[in-house]
């Protein structure tokens, strides 16, 4: 294999697991801090013992989200400087602002927050939560930002051989970046939501701690309600923006091959690139891939067949992650309008606690599927438009970048066995054994 | 003074401040092993740099993203060219990180021993590292005309860059020692002390090696001919060795950890300076080299990174100072029993 394809299989490999941590801090820090202010405003010991547990739930996912996300930084360095110097002068910024400004942030009083029970007020540790959630989202939303403009270039212009800055202002308010941020972290509280209700429901179904979860449930059904709404409201918005942009990715998305109105969404289908055509076709819906794009019945939708074939992205992956988030999409409000009916009486719908736990891999599945999408999905580029991702690797020989993609499987293989053992191993003691672990 | 040039010197002094943090806890881990004889040793230890390691190791993303914003042709050709040797830093700092976070998790003595061993690594092997790679820096790397590194790992494990590495584990062993002095309590405190005491004149001795071998191997002291008064920075260097002595006679731990915070940061600029303004020599061709003027962003990336680094930084300061205080008293026994802590 080639240096682009090792490195593209490095990044995806260390992005994806990253990303298997870091939605969930995004959503949990906030509900952990909700749960210590309700605590300090109460004095309600339930409220503290949630979150110590939620907490420590919480901070394994933090520590592997940390180290995970330091190799991503320098990952732009070391696997794709021909992209970072040409693109540096725009990009470059972002990073180096997610950094000190929120990372800083974050990082700095997590420590205060694990080692200053005993040394703060309640109030004042309570805020210092407070702090690590808020800037853990900025920190999300500067990284948005930055994906935003790999996929949608805006305030720059060529200089030198290189993107160069413009206007600032136009790439931290580029539409692109900031409908990912809506799609994105609301997809962050939703992965959280079902993570507590999944593992209160397991505690429910065996009868125990029953107020402690109980209680943890009803926070995260009413999260996990909200933002799966969010979620689909603006996951609808940023495919209408798509279509405006990246006609490419939105044919692939549907695998969608001739150019026309009242163009239809099937709900299966079998890609074959090499006629381009589909071999199967199940379930045709006449005209709704022109709503879904243009929110309008009538409207044309380019076809693949209309887009050269060096920039088509890869058609199979990038249908199939669409698929499997829409359908997950729909089911996560379904399941908690299903929990809002059956809240009083959640102990005896035995049934409903069993589909919550086995609901936790889910919003995780979505998730990743949501990141394929986009990266594949933005593919043959690395820059939309701008700078293709076989012209961006450093220029390294492959056999350097075979023996740290080994080294990346290695060292996140036991990494993950070693994380997902202690989140399901605490989660299982639930909170009483949470205080006697040393 | 030019815009690139500010910004190679504030490239500069976020290394600097990279290293005076994290090379603390960096000492403290690979001391680890040594020091830590008994568990309460061990949580002891890992308490010491625990609630501070994770902002320290901050410094070191943002060193690396402001020079990505501001000098990203460096940045590209830095990376790709250190390529084995950053991954290597990178793995070790995984493995660091996550061992705190582990390591007390599971109370069986298997389950720690692999915490333990990757605690040491995690530390040992980056402290060694960075100061091999500014070694080489400082020498020169093999790149041609269009940044393209001629060299492999081992090109990088040169004299004078291993020199430079053993200079920078010296630093942060002293370091770490001089912090543990002020943390703990009891034996493990009277131990870190007399360690500081013996690595004193190791620290030393290493330290005169490097200034020496520095003027046979690289042309740093160019700009300090040029500009004799430049000298006073490795005057700085050299008043605060003899402080971390001075104090640590006269048990004034925390002046000596200042003294040995002073080393550092003075002891990068000692480099710093004598670069300028090559941020990357090339030792095939002079004209290869990245300089701050080459290598630069924009004038209006460099003015926006300006503004950001100037309101910001600051801020951290303030705030890291504050925790600094906050958790520079000695590990108490009821710190240890506290649950959610590591």
């Amino acid at each position: 294999m080639d240096v682009v394809m090792l490195s593209r299989l490095q990044f995806a490999a260390a992005t994806m697991f990253h990303f298997l941590f870091v939605p969930l801090t995004l959503g949990l820090s906030v509900l952990v801090a909700y749960m210590e202010t309700r605590y300090v405003r109460t004095g309600d010991e339930t409220y503290l013992r949630m979150t110590k547990f939620w907490g420590k739930l919480f901070l394994i996912n933090f520590a592997l989200g940390v180290v995970t996300g330091i190799t991503l930084e320098f990952q732009f360095g070391t696997n794709w400087s021909r992209y970072s110097a040409y693109v540096g002068d725009v990009f470059g910024s972002l990073l180096a602002i997610e950094a000190s400004v929120a990372f800083f942030l974050e990082s700095t009083f997590i420590g205060i927050w694990i080692f200053g029970w005993n040394k703060l007020s309640k109030k004042a540790h309570a805020t210092v939560m407070w702090l690590v959630a808020g800037a853990g989202n900025l920190s999300a939303v500067w990284i948005l930002l930055a994906n935003g403009w790999m996929q949608h270039p805006v305030g720059f212009t060529i200089r030198d051989g290189r993107a160069e800055l413009t206007d600032f202002l136009a790439v931290i308010t580029n539409k692109f970046g900031l409908l990912e941020i809506a799609h994105t972290i609301p997809s962050a509280f939703l992965l959280a939501a079902f993570f507590m209700m999944g593992i209160s429901a397991w505690h429910l179904l065996k009868k125990q701690h029953v107020t402690f979860f109980t209680r943890s449930f009803n926070i995260g059904l009413v999260v996990g309600l909200v933002s799966s709404i969010v979620v689909a409201v603006t996951g609808d918005m940023h495919a209408v923006h798509v279509t405006e942009t990246q006609p490419a990715k939105l044919a692939a998305m549907e695998s969608h091959w001739e150019t026309r109105t009242r163009a239809p969404i099937v709900m299966f289908a079998v890609p074959d690139e090499e006629n381009e055509r589909n071999r199967v076709e199940i379930g045709r819906i006449p005209g709704a891939l022109s709503l879904l794009g243009h929110h309008d019945i009538n409207a044309a939708v380019t076809g693949l067949k209309d887009i050269p074939r060096d920039e088509r992205p890869p058609v199979l992956p990038t249908f199939v992650s669409f698929r499997t988030m829409v359908a997950l999409g729909t089911l996560f409000p379904l399941l908690t309008i299903v929990g809002l009916f059956l809240r009083k009486r959640l102990l005896e719908s035995r049934w409903y606690l069993w589909v919550m736990l086995l609901a936790i891999p889910l919003p995780y599945l979505a998730i990743e599927m949501g990141w394929v999408l986009a990266e594949v999905g933005r593919q043959p580029w690395i820059v939309h438009g701008l700078l293709k991702t076989a012209n961006a690797a450093s220029p390294v020989a492959a056999s350097q970048v075979m023996t740290s993609l080994v080294g990346f499987i290695l060292v996140y293989g036991l990494l993950g066995i070693a994380g997902f053992y202690l989140i399901a191993d605490f989660a299982r003691k639930g909170p009483e054994t949470a205080t006697e672990n040393r | 003074m030019e815009l690139q040039s500010v910004w190679f010197f504030l490239w500069g002094l976020l290394w600097a401040v990279f290293f005076m943090t994290d090379g603390f806890d960096l000492g403290i881990g690979s001391l680890y092993p040594f020091l830590g004889r008994s568990e309460r040793d061990k949580n002891m230890m890992i308490h010491a740099m625990g609630p501070l390691w994770d902002g320290n190791e901050v410094w070191l993303i943002t060193a690396g993203g402001v020079t990505f914003a501001a000098f990203p042709l460096f940045y590209a050709v830095m990376f790709s060219s250190l390529y084995s040797a950053l991954m290597l830093i990178l793995f070790a700092l995984i493995l660091r990180g996550v061992s705190f976070e582990f390591r007390n998790k599971v109370n069986r003595p298997a389950w720690k021993r692999v915490w333990d061993v990757c605690i040491f690594v995690g530390s040992f092997v980056p402290a060694l590292l960075f100061g091999v790679a500014f070694g080489n820096i400082f020498k020169g790397i093999p790149i041609d005309q269009d940044g393209v590194y001629l060299g492999n790992l081992f090109t990088l494990l040169n004299p004078y860059g291993l020199l430079a590495g053993v200079l920078f584990v010296c630093l942060f062993l002293m370091h770490g020692a001089l912090w543990l002095t002020i943390r703990t309590d009891g034996d493990l405190a009277g131990r870190a002390e007399r360690l500081a005491g013996l690595l004193w004149p190791v620290l030393t001795g290493v330290a005169v090696v490097f200034l020496v071998a520095t003027y046979i191997f690289t042309a740093l002291y160019d700009n300090y001919l040029a500009r004799p008064v430049l000298f006073l920075v490795p005057a700085i260097s050299v008043a605060a060795i003899v402080g971390i002595k001075y104090f640590l006679m006269q048990k004034a731990f925390f002046r000596a950890w200042f003294a040995s915070a002073a080393t550092i940061v003075s002891c990068t600029f000692f480099g710093v300076i004598g670069l300028f303004p090559n941020l990357f020599p090339s030792s095939v061709k002079a004209e290869y080299s990245l300089t701050a003027f080459n290598a630069s962003s924009s004038p209006l990336t460099l003015k926006i990174m300006l503004i950001v680094v100037l309101l910001f930084v600051p801020a951290v300061l303030a705030y890291q100072v504050w925790a600094y205080r906050l958790f520079s008293v000695k590990v108490t026994d009821e710190d240890l029993a506290h649950e959610e802590m590591y």
